[in-house]
C-alpha cells in the first residue's frame, strides 16, 4: 500500500525532529510543575516572606493588643501622633503604620495603612479581620449579648449534591472541579486540533512550494497523498499524547516519592480554593477528602477515550480543510483569508465555554456538542459532568460523517490546487474546483 | 510497434480548449520530441499520460492497452517544475520516491547506490537536500526518474539548470536508456537538442497539432532548395561563395564547373529552430 509509505514518511520525519522531542519531554515537566508548584509555594510562602514590623497608631484605643502577631508580622503599639509615625516609616524604623483615627461614633470602622512598599494582601486582610472581631465583640456587648453564645450558634452547613444514575450508583458531584476539568480538556483539544491541523497545511504548502508535488502525484493519487499526510500527522499527535501521559505519570510519581504526600493533596486545594474560599478555610480537611472523592469518582478512562475520539474526529475534519487551504495558496502568507473563517468555527465554543460549562445540560450546550465543527470543544466542556451515551454516539457519528464529506470536498480542491501556481485564488474559484 | 499511442485526446478547462483532438504514435525504443511554445498544452498532455489529469475525450494506449493506474510503475516522469523535500536526506528521499513507484526498499537502496556511484555523487547520500546546489539536485531527480527502469520515460525540459558538462552526461544517459529499450518522450524548447536526440517530433500550438513526423523528413519537407556553393573561378580570382535557390542542382553544378573549380556544394537544410519559429508565428496569425 502506497498510503502506508506516505504515512511512514510523514510520521518519521516529524517524530525525528528536534522540536518534537523537545516538546514531548519538556511539556510533562511543565505539567508536573503545574501540579506541584502551587503546593510547594503554599508550603513555603510564609518562609519566602520577609519579616515586618508594623506600627499601630490607635487614637481610639480600642485595638491595643488586639491585633495578633503572625509568623512574619509583628505589631507594635505606639503613642506617637500619625505624622510622626509616618516619618518613622519613611526613616525605615517601621515597615508600615496602621492608623485608626478617633471617631465620634461609638465604634470606629475606618482605618488606614501607610507603607513605603506595597503590603501583601494577607497582611491587610489579617488587620481587617482582627479589627472586625474587636468591633463585633464590642457591639454585641453593647447590646447585652454574650459573644460566647453567638460563637456557639455559628453553624457550617455541609450540603452535598449527589448525582444518581440508573444503576443505583451514587456519586458525590462537585461541579467546580468538573468545570475546571472540562475547561482544561476543551483548551487542550482546541490547541491540538489547531497545532496539528496547521502542520498539515504547512506540509501541503511545503510540497507545493518546493515543487516536489508533481513528481509525487505522478506516482500516487492526490487523495492518497493528502490522507497519508493527515493520518501520519495524527499518529504524531497520538504518539505525543501517549508520551506526555507516560512521562507526566513518571515524573509526578518520582516527585511525590521525594515530597511529603500532604503537598500533593494541598495542590488540589489550591485549584479549588478560589471557588470555595469560604468553606475551604472553615473546613479544610473535610473539603480535601471531598475533592479527592470526586476526583476518584470521575471516570478518567471514559474521558480519555472520548478525548481521543473527538481529537481524531475534530482533527481529521479541520485538517482536511487546512489541507485544502494549503493546496489553494502559493505560500503561507496567503493563507489568512481562508484560515480565519475556519478558525472561527473552532473558536466559537471556546468563547462560549463558560456558558456551556455552567449549564452543561442546556439546549445551547447540547447543540454546541452536536454540531460537528464545535462538537470536539463543546463535548469536552460537558463530558466531566456526565453526558448520556446516546448524545455522544450521535455527536461522534455526525462528526465522522462530516469529516468524510469534507475530506471528499477537500480532496477535490486539493487535486486542482496543488498543480496551480501563481494565481491568487478566491472563495468563488475554490467552489468551482469542487464542481470539476 | 508503437509503445505509446494517443488517440484524439481533447481537454477543456472552463471555456479554454487546452488540447484539441491530439493524436500521436511513439514507436518503441525511440525518442519523441514534444515541441511547442509556452502554453501550447504540452504539460497538460504530459499530465494526462501520467494520469494526473484525465482527458475529456480520447484514449491513451500503452503497449497497445488502455492506460491503467498500475501503469505508473512503467512510467518515469521528470517534470519541468521539479523539487525535493529540502529537509530530508538525499538517500532517504530517493528511496522514498522509488518506493512510491512500487519498488521495495532493499532493491531501491541497491540500485540507487549503483546510480549514485555512476554519477559520482555517492558522498551526497547522507546530506540534506538543502545543502546541494540546484544542479546537484537535478542529478538526484534524474536518477529518481529512471530508478524503477520504466518502459516509458517522460522528460519535460530535462536540461534546464544543468551546466554544459552535465548536459552532455545527461544526453549520453538518455541515449543509453533508449538503446536499452526505453521509449522516451521529450518536451523542450531547446531545438539543438531536438535535432541531436529526437527521432520523431510533434509540434503543437494552442492545443492544436501543427506538425508531426521524423526529424529528417520534416527538414526535407521545409527545405527551400537553397545551396551553398564555393568555387575557384578559372580567371584566377579569389574563391567565390554563392547561395543559390534552384530546383535543379545538377544544372547548377554543370554551370559552375564551366566557370571554374568546384570547392564545395552543400544543400542548406532549415534548422528545427527556424521551422519552429516559422510555423508557430504563421499559425498564430
Amino acid at each position: 500500500m502506497k498510503i502506508g509509505i506516505i504515512i511512514e514518511r510523514e510520521y518519521l520525519t516529524r517524530v525525528k525532529k528536534r522540536s518534537f522531542l523537545l516538546i514531548t519531554f519538556l511539556a510533562p515537566l511543565f505539567f508536573a510543575a503545574l501540579m506541584f508548584l502551587p503546593a510547594i509555594l503554599m508550603e513555603n510562602s510564609e518562609k519566602f516572606d520577609e519579616k515586618r514590623n508594623i506600627a499601630v497608631c490607635d487614637e481610639s484605643g480600642m485595638f491595643v493588643g488586639k491585633i495578633d502577631n503572625t509568623e512574619v508580622n509583628t505589631f507594635i503599639y505606639i503613642d506617637n501622633n500619625i505624622d510622626d509615625a509616618k516619618q518613622l516609616v519613611k526613616d525605615g524604623v517601621y515597615d508600615g503604620v496602621v492608623y485608626i483615627p478617633a471617631t465620634s461614633l461609638s465604634v470606629p470602622t475606618n482605618a488606614e495603612v501607610y507603607s513605603m512598599k506595597q503590603l501583601p494582601m494577607s497582611l491587610t486582610s489579617h488587620i481587617r479581620s482582627s479589627m472586625k472581631q474587636v468591633v463585633e465583640h464590642q457591639k454585641l456587648l453593647a447590646s447585652g449579648i454574650d459573644p460566647a453564645i453567638v460563637k456557639a450558634s455559628a453553624t457550617t452547613i455541609n450540603l452535598q449534591s449527589i448525582k444518581m444514575d440508573e444503576k443505583d450508583g451514587e456519586q458525590k458531584s462537585f461541579s467546580e472541579f468538573e468545570f475546571i476539568l472540562g475547561l482544561f480538556l476543551a483548551i487542550i483539544i482546541y490547541f491540538v486540533i489547531f497545532i496539528f491541523g496547521a502542520q498539515v497545511m504547512r506540509g501541503v504548502i511545503e510540497e507545493k512550494t518546493n515543487r516536489i508535488i508533481e513528481v509525487i502525484v505522478s506516482s500516487v493519487k492526490p487523495f492518497e497523498l493528502m490522507m497519508g499526510k493527515i493520518i501520519g500527522i495524527a499518529l504524531v499527535g497520538l504518539t505525543q499524547f501517549l508520551l506526555w501521559g507516560v512521562l507526566t505519570l513518571a515524573i509526578t510519581g518520582v516527585a511525590s516519592a521525594f515530597l511529603p504526600t500532604q503537598d500533593v493533596f494541598s495542590a488540589g486545594t489550591v485549584m479549588t480554593e478560589q471557588i470555595t474560599e469560604a468553606t475551604a478555610t472553615a473546613n479544610d480537611s473535610g473539603m480535601l477528602t471531598e475533592v479527592f472523592e470526586v476526583i476518584n469518582s470521575i471516570n478518567f478512562r471514559d474521558i480519555i477515550l472520548c478525548f481521543l475520539l473527538y481529537f481524531v474526529g475534530g482533527y481529521f475534519l479541520y485538517s482536511a480543510m487546512f489541507a485544502a487551504v494549503g493546496a489553494a495558496v502559493d505560500n503561507e502568507t496567503d493563507t489568512q483569508q481562508f484560515v480565519t473563517p475556519i478558525s472561527l468555527l473552532l473558536i466559537i465554543p471556546m468563547v462560549c465555554s463558560s456558558i456551556i460549562a455552567t449549564a452543561p445540560d442546556s439546549s445551547f450546550a447540547l447543540w454546541m456538542s452536536m454540531i460537528p465543527f464545535t462538537s470536539p470543544v463543546g463535548m469536552m466542556l460537558r463530558i466531566p459532568f456526565g453526558v448520556p451515551i446516546w448524545q455522544i454516539v450521535v455527536s461522534v457519528v455526525v462528526l465522522y460523517a462530516t469529516f468524510i464529506l469534507f475530506t471528499w470536498f477537500a480532496s477535490k480542491i486539493y487535486r486542482t490546487g496543488i498543480l496551480m501556481y501563481g494565481k491568487k485564488v478566491s472563495w468563488k474559484e475554490i467552489i468551482k474546483w469542487i464542481k470539476y | 510497434m508503437n509503445y505509446l499511442e494517443i488517440n484524439h485526446v481533447s481537454k477543456t478547462y472552463g471555456t479554454k480548449k487546452v488540447l484539441n483532438d491530439i493524436s500521436i504514435k511513439v514507436p518503441e525504443k525511440s525518442i519523441y520530441g514534444l515541441l511547442g511554445p509556452n502554453g501550447a498544452g504540452k504539460t497538460t498532455l504530459i499530465r494526462i499520460l501520467n494520469q494526473i489529469t484525465m482527458p475529456d475525450s480520447g484514449e491513451v494506449l500503452l503497449n497497445g492497452k488502455p492506460l491503467q493506474p498500475s501503469d505508473i510503475a512503467n512510467i518515469g516522469y521528470l517534470p519541468e517544475e521539479r523539487g525535493l523535500y529540502k529537509k530530508m536526506k538525499v538517500g532517504e528521499q530517493a528511496i522514498y520516491l522509488a518506493q512510491l513507484k512500487g519498488m521495495n526498499k532493499k532493491e531501491a537502496d541497491k540500485r540507487l547506490r549503483h546510480w549514485f556511484m555512476k554519477f559520482g555523487i555517492a558522498s551526497w547520500w547522507d546530506k540534506k537536500v538543502e545543502e546541494l546546489s540546484k544542479g546537484m539536485q537535478q542529478k538526484v531527480q534524474f536518477i529518481v526518474t529512471v530508478i524503477h527502469e520504466p518502459k516509458l520515460l517522460i522528460f519535460d525540459e530535462p536540461f534546464s539548470g544543468f551546466d554544459p558538462i552535465n548536459v552532455n552526461l545527461l544526453k549520453h544517459e538518455i541515449l543509453e536508456l533508449r538503446d536499452k529499450g526505453a521509449t522516451i518522450l521529450f518536451s523542450t524548447h531547446n531545438m539543438a537538442s531536438v535535432e541531436e536526440l529526437c527521432d520523431n517530433i510533434m509540434l503543437i500550438n494552442k492545443g492544436e497539432k501543427i506538425l508531426e513526423g521524423k526529424v529528417y523528413d520534416i527538414k526535407q519537407q521545409y527545405k527551400n532548395h537553397s545551396y551553398d556553393v564555393v568555387y575557384r573561378p578559372n580567371d584566377g580570382s579569389e574563391e567565390t561563395h554563392l547561395t543559390v535557390n534552384t530546383t535543379n542542382p545538377n544544372e547548377l553544378i554543370r554551370d559552375i564547373i564551366s566557370k571554374g573549380e568546384l570547392v564545395s556544394f552543400n544543400e542548406i537544410l532549415p534548422s528545427m529552430n527556424d521551422i519552429f519559429i516559422n510555423l508557430v508565428s504563421s499559425s498564430n496569425q
